[in-house]
């Protein structure tokens, strides 16, 4: 990819600036998980070779936060409203549902790319109770057992 | 004089060095305070807090940390400070898988310990829930059980800051917070280079070599010719598993139990050591007078190899094509010995016993082997033939001193020493003295590559050439030393390279010592005095005096160096990527 090289460069910019000052690690993640969306496998090795420490340190301060993804999100990102009105009526069940069918726990990405699961507060539409949305589609009123269908059509 | 400070630590006046921690303190007055993820120089991080005292703060403090001052009161066993531990061991028993029966650490867990010690009375007290891991037995060398991971970090810091390999870590937070390999990959996928310093490190079951006693085994029932050999440092170990002071040494006792466990013959590895000093020292000469790659480094160390080939390959040049001693006499096993004796070599099985779970990985690579027949089949750590051993029901204390086998037992006190950090590189200045001058060495004793400084450097007066050598032990001490040289700031002909501190004595295959042992003992000079003590008795201290060694030059392999020596010692390096396998 080709902006992914400009990317690099802007991290090897900031790593430049940053890594003499102590506890550089810190800031530098940060602004990696800006530039790259997240702090993947790739962005940790070129971190922990240019401030020469090991991927083990990089890789547990990227664990200990959690503002820090380590997967870039899905094409397809799956939210589940946890709010109060869409938790009563069981929305904890539909997203362990997800959970089962992409086979990740919240927060995480599947291998493929496609899905990122997440949970989010009322998204205003508790009338349709529980509520999910897939990137800008809205699906209320949910049982557990319509989420593979409706996974499937973005399987494609 | 030291700046002494004054202090009393539960009534007792104590006076001790400025610098010192309350633990430190206590220890000169012979106050015990318990502690768990303190070890002395490798991780003093006051993480456990099951060393709290009470110093006259508000809050209890760590006494592996908590800096001693004048006039300073400390009480180390007040209700207060004793239930502040017992809580704290109670909580780590709620995450820990209890299996202490069948635990490789059952009666050396420094977990036990602190439970009789704190009278821990309910081990359910904060029961809930816990973890389950994955036993992460992938690597050829170490085995991982987070189930029984206490989190006090030992490990780590010996893999990153005695080792410069940096593996394994903490990740995560909280209830979810563990030990593991960066993304969730297995040990065997990193560059761990299978030392097992970490192991050593562990105060419970959560780390061990991996099992090859099984393997072993199933060789003594396959009705095939089975060898064993046991390296330098195995003798000067062994005894500690069987209540025996550090620092005895076992030769002859461990001989009668490796052949009262029914090896078929019980071969020297002192002899391999020796063999390697004539290969590596001609090796060192030739490239002194050929204009080879000079500094020549020693190859005697898997780890170390590992650790060079990964993280310093632009070395690999340096590294002498040597294989290391217990190979060396593998390939003559299955060679000489074989045609000696008469017998097939695929009907020959060699198992090694070393100080060393690096080792176990070395076997399997497959340069080491001659005509597809792998040099040596299985390696079992110290530890593993104390396990045999005790199994086997022999009482090994009251065992008789047995010999060596000939053809391939005798060895000179220069093969004895390889087992401490500076042995080789004075094994082969014993040897190389020789070549180089044409004269008889008289004084043997080199004692600048002695000791446990973490770079030794000399230089050898050979008859007017000088030779300048460095000895690192423990691969962050190697790092140091290699950097050096890159810069250009020293320049050395020959150096000696030990992946653990302290050399052999102290490989990851050892007897483990307990924490509080090693706070008060060295352990790698004690046991490296067994060794040297043994090659002062020796009557023949150089190997080229070996007179077996002599006759398998003379009848099989011809000079040092000889075509068929290549083909049947030295071996090939390859260059890796650190991150090869973590995808
Ligand atoms: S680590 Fe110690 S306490 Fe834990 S099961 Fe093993 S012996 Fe028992
Ligand atoms: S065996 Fe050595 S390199 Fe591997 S994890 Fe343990 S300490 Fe680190
Ligand atoms: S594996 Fe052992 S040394 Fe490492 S943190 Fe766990 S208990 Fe401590
Ligand atoms: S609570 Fe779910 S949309 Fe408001
Ligand atoms: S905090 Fe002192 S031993 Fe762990």
């Amino acid at each position: 990819m080709p902006d992914n090289k400009e990317k690099f460069e802007q991290l090897n910019q900031v790593i430049e600036e940053l890594k003499d000052q102590p506890g550089a690690l810190m800031p530098i993640l940060q602004h990696a998980q800006s530039i790259f969306g997240c702090v993947s496998l790739d962005v940790q090795k070129v971190i922990a070779d240019s401030l020469g420490v090991t991927l083990s340190e990089v890789y547990g301060v990227a664990t200990f936060y959690s503002q820090f993804k380590l997967k870039p999100s899905g094409k397809y990102i799956v939210s589940v409203c946890l709010g109060t009105a869409c938790y009563v009526k069981g929305s904890q069940k539909v997203l362990e549902k997800l959970s089962e069918e992409l086979k990740i726990p919240v927060g995480d990405t599947t291998d493929d790319g496609l899905f990122t699961l997440s949970a989010t507060r009322c998204l205003g539409a508790c009338g349709l109770a529980p509520v999910m949305t897939v990137n800008d589609e809205v699906y209320g009123r949910l049982t557990p057992d319509q989420i593979p269908a409706i996974i499937a059509k973005y399987r494609g | 004089m030291e700046n002494m400070i004054n202090l009393t630590i539960d009534g007792v006046q104590v006076s001790a060095p400025a610098g010192s921690t309350v633990l430190e303190a206590a220890r000169l007055a012979n106050i015990h305070i318990p502690t768990l993820c303190y070890l002395k120089d490798v991780n003093q991080i006051g993480a456990c807090r099951v060393c709290v005292v009470d110093v006259g703060a508000r809050a209890l403090q760590a006494a592996c940390v908590y800096p001693i001052s004048e006039g300073m009161v400390v009480k180390t066993n007040t209700p207060e400070v004793r239930s502040a531990r017992k809580t704290v061991v109670e909580l780590l028993l709620s995450i820990h898988d209890r299996k202490c029966l069948s635990c490789v650490r059952n009666n050396n867990c420094e977990l036990q310990d602190l439970c009789r010690d704190l009278g821990i009375d309910d081990d359910d007290r904060f029961a809930g829930e816990r973890n389950h891991y994955d036993v992460d037995d992938a690597s050829v060398s170490i085995v991982r059980d987070n189930n029984k991971c206490v989190l006090c970090r030992r490990c780590v810091a010996a893999c990153h800051t005695l080792q410069n390999v940096g593996v394994i870590g903490p990740v995560r937070r909280g209830f979810n917070s563990a030990i593991e390999s960066p993304w969730k990959v297995q040990l065997a996928q990193t560059s761990c280079v299978g030392c097992g310093q970490c192991i050593v490190a562990c105060p419970v079951g959560a780390l061990k070599e991996k099992d090859s006693i099984k393997a072993v085994d199933a060789l003594l029932a396959s009705g095939k010719h089975v060898v064993v050999q046991p390296a330098p440092a195995v003798r000067a170990a062994l005894g500690e598993e069987f209540g025996m002071p550090m620092g005895t040494s076992v030769t002859g006792k461990m001989v009668a139990a490796l052949r009262r466990l029914g090896f078929a013959k019980v071969f020297d590895v002192d002899f391999g050591a020796d063999l390697t000093i004539l290969e590596e020292g001609t090796e060192l000469v030739q490239r002194l007078t050929n204009g080879g790659v000079l500094p020549m480094i020693t190859s005697c160390s898997p780890g170390w190899i590992k650790y060079c080939e990964t993280y310093n390959p632009d070395f690999i040049p340096n590294l002498s094509s040597c294989k290391s001693p217990h190979e060396m006499l593998g390939a003559v096993i299955k060679s000489y010995y074989a045609e000696k004796a008469g017998i097939d070599p695929k009907d020959i099985a060699v198992v090694s016993v070393m100080p060393c779970t690096a080792k176990k990985g070395e076997a399997k690579r497959p340069e080491l082997s001659v005509n597809g027949l792998a040099d040596v089949d299985e390696v079992i750590t110290t530890r593993e033939l104390a396990r045999m051993i005790r199994r086997a029901g022999i009482d090994f204390a009251n065992l008789p001193d047995e010999d060596f086998d000939s053809v391939l037992g005798e060895s000179t006190g220069a093969g004895v020493i390889f087992g401490a950090t500076g042995g080789v590189m004075e094994a082969a200045l014993r040897f190389a003295y020789e070549v180089v001058t044409g004269k008889e060495l008289e004084q043997v004793e080199f004692h600048e590559v002695r000791g446990l400084k973490g770079v030794k450097e000399a230089d050898i007066d050979l008859n007017g050439t000088k030779l300048s050598v460095a000895v690192a032990h423990g691969t962050a001490n190697a790092q140091k030393l290699l950097d050096s040289v890159r810069s250009g700031e020293k320049t050395y002909q020959f150096m000696e390279v030990m992946c653990c501190p302290g050399g052999c004595v102290t490989g990851g295959g050892q007897p483990i010592v307990k924490s509080d042992v090693r706070a008060g003992v060295n352990v790698s000079a004690v046991r490296a005095k067994a060794l040297y003590d043994e090659d002062a008795g020796k009557a023949r201290r150089k190997s080229q005096d070996n007179e077996e060694l002599k006759v398998l030059y003379k009848e099989y392999l011809g000079e040092p160096g000889s075509h068929k020596a290549h083909h049947l010692l030295h071996t090939t390096y390859t260059a890796r990527d650190k991150y090869e396998n973590i995808k």
